[in-house]
């Protein structure tokens, strides 16, 4: 099977590196799977949980905001502002900011910044999503 | 004895403790600087790829049309001072904060034609207590900042430019060169030079929605980038000038007590002498 170099970068370090066999990420148009020799493309990210096939049929999901993906031949690149593996995610907080969001955005305040609260609920739930399926 | 000496070693044991410290504090910036050069390190993959994604674009779709590209009149501009939370760090706030008043006052006549961001507390006080324009200030940055520690200050600026506020906006930090060269250096953030890449490695890609969409996503992003690896950048140079400023201090505190042991031993010698000529004086008298 063929495999392609997938690279997550964030500001702060490169959280991963590897090969994998297929890349499926929530683009902005809609969800997106990517096999090795894509065309190139470059496209924004929802905040949505990205996941990573790798070789031994093993997946690897990340929570990944304010993202971006790059496909070149066979390597993948996603930039992103933020980007984690389950075991980072502290999933008490998660739910914690989850309800905040919820509340929030059910009180419907006059002076609600509704889209700030709107993507935290969104972060918060890609969290929890991928801390579930560790 | 006489009550010189007593002073004299009090002054030598203080000197003593003073150098301690500061020997201390350069082993501590030292191992700082490190980490902070490793973290700037660690930031440059995702700046160049946004920028080598911008770049393409740039290249590949004639005449892509986006306000952080184009200058327009300037009527405000805005700055991004980077100081320090604390001292002790030589002349690194001060040298950073001549350079930008000297900028301004070359530049503007009035306080509305600019408006200061300013990161770390001692630019804060300075600029606080002398009633500039200050909008929007960042106070107590952890030693290694992460993205989102600044991410507030950096969106803030690339908005008001996106909504004209504000028609320029320059970044002030203090350019790591080694660790005893830093440079007080302001650059131009937006608009955004054309950003030059290396066209030999074009790829036609798909934009997904479209080029122009892709760009209008990734230039605040890429804005905001930069302003997070000056930083960092600002960050390796703190504490490389703490270091040098530190190593400077603990050789002036062993000269000081070089000299004052010197003036010690002397007195002390003085002392005896008298001594022995009394003793003799008073045995001659005697006999």
């Amino acid at each position: 099977m063929s495999t392609m170099t997938v690279e997550v970068v964030t500001p702060e370090r490169v959280v991963y590196s590897g090969e994998a066999s297929m890349v499926i990420a929530r683009g902005v148009e809609g969800d997106l799977g990517i096999l090795p020799n894509h065309m190139p493309l470059v496209t924004p990210l929802k905040i949505a949980p990205v996941r990573i096939k790798t070789e031994g049929d093993k997946e690897i999901k990340m929570a990944v905001s304010g993202g971006f993906m790059e496909v070149r031949g066979d390597k993948v690149t996603i930039i992103a502002e933020t980007a984690e593996r389950p075991e980072d995610i502290d999933v008490a907080r998660a739910k914690a900011a989850k309800a905040r969001a919820e509340q929030r955005l059910s009180e419907r305040h006059p002076d609600l910044d509704v889209r700030r609260a709107e993507l935290a609920l969104q972060r918060a739930m890609a969290r929890l999503d991928v801390a579930d399926n560790r | 004895m006489a009550k010189g000496t007593r002073e004299l070693r009090r002054r030598i044991k203080s000197v003593k403790n003073t150098r301690q410290i500061t020997k201390a504090m350069k082993m501590v910036a030292a191992a700082k600087l490190r980490r902070a050069q490793e973290k700037a390190e660690a930031a440059r993959p995702y700046a160049n790829k946004i920028q080598e994604i911008i770049a393409s674009i740039a290249s590949g779709t004639t005449a892509v049309k986006h306000p952080m590209l184009q200058s327009r009149p300037v009527k405000k501009t805005g700055y991004i001072v980077i100081t320090s939370d604390r001292g002790l760090v030589g002349g690194y706030n001060a040298n950073m904060i001549r350079k930008v008043l000297q900028t301004i006052d070359e530049k503007h006549k009035s306080k509305d034609e600019y408006a200061i961001f300013v990161i770390g507390r001692k630019g804060r006080d300075y600029f606080r207590k002398r009633n500039y324009p200050v909008i929007e200030e960042v106070v107590g940055l952890p030693e290694t900042p992460t993205f989102a520690d600044i991410k507030k200050i950096a969106s803030g600026a690339v908005e008001l430019f996106a909504t004209g506020q504000i028609d320029e906006l320059y970044i002030c930090y203090n350019e790591f060169r080694s660790a005893i060269s830093q440079i007080p250096t302001i650059t131009r953030l937006l608009p955004l030079d054309a950003v030059g890449g290396n066209a030999d490695r074009k790829v036609n890609y798909e934009y997904e929605p479209s080029a122009e969409e892709v760009l209008a996503v990734l230039l605040p992003k890429y804005a905001e980038t930069l302003v997070y690896s000056a930083l960092l950048d600002a960050k390796a140079s703190q504490w490389g000038a703490q270091m040098t400023a530190m190593g400077n201090a603990t050789d002036n505190a062993s000269e000081m007590i070089d000299r004052y042991t010197l003036e010690y031993n002397r007195a002390r010698q003085a002392a005896i002498t008298q001594e022995i000529s009394e003793i003799v004086a008073g045995a001659n008298a005697q006999a």
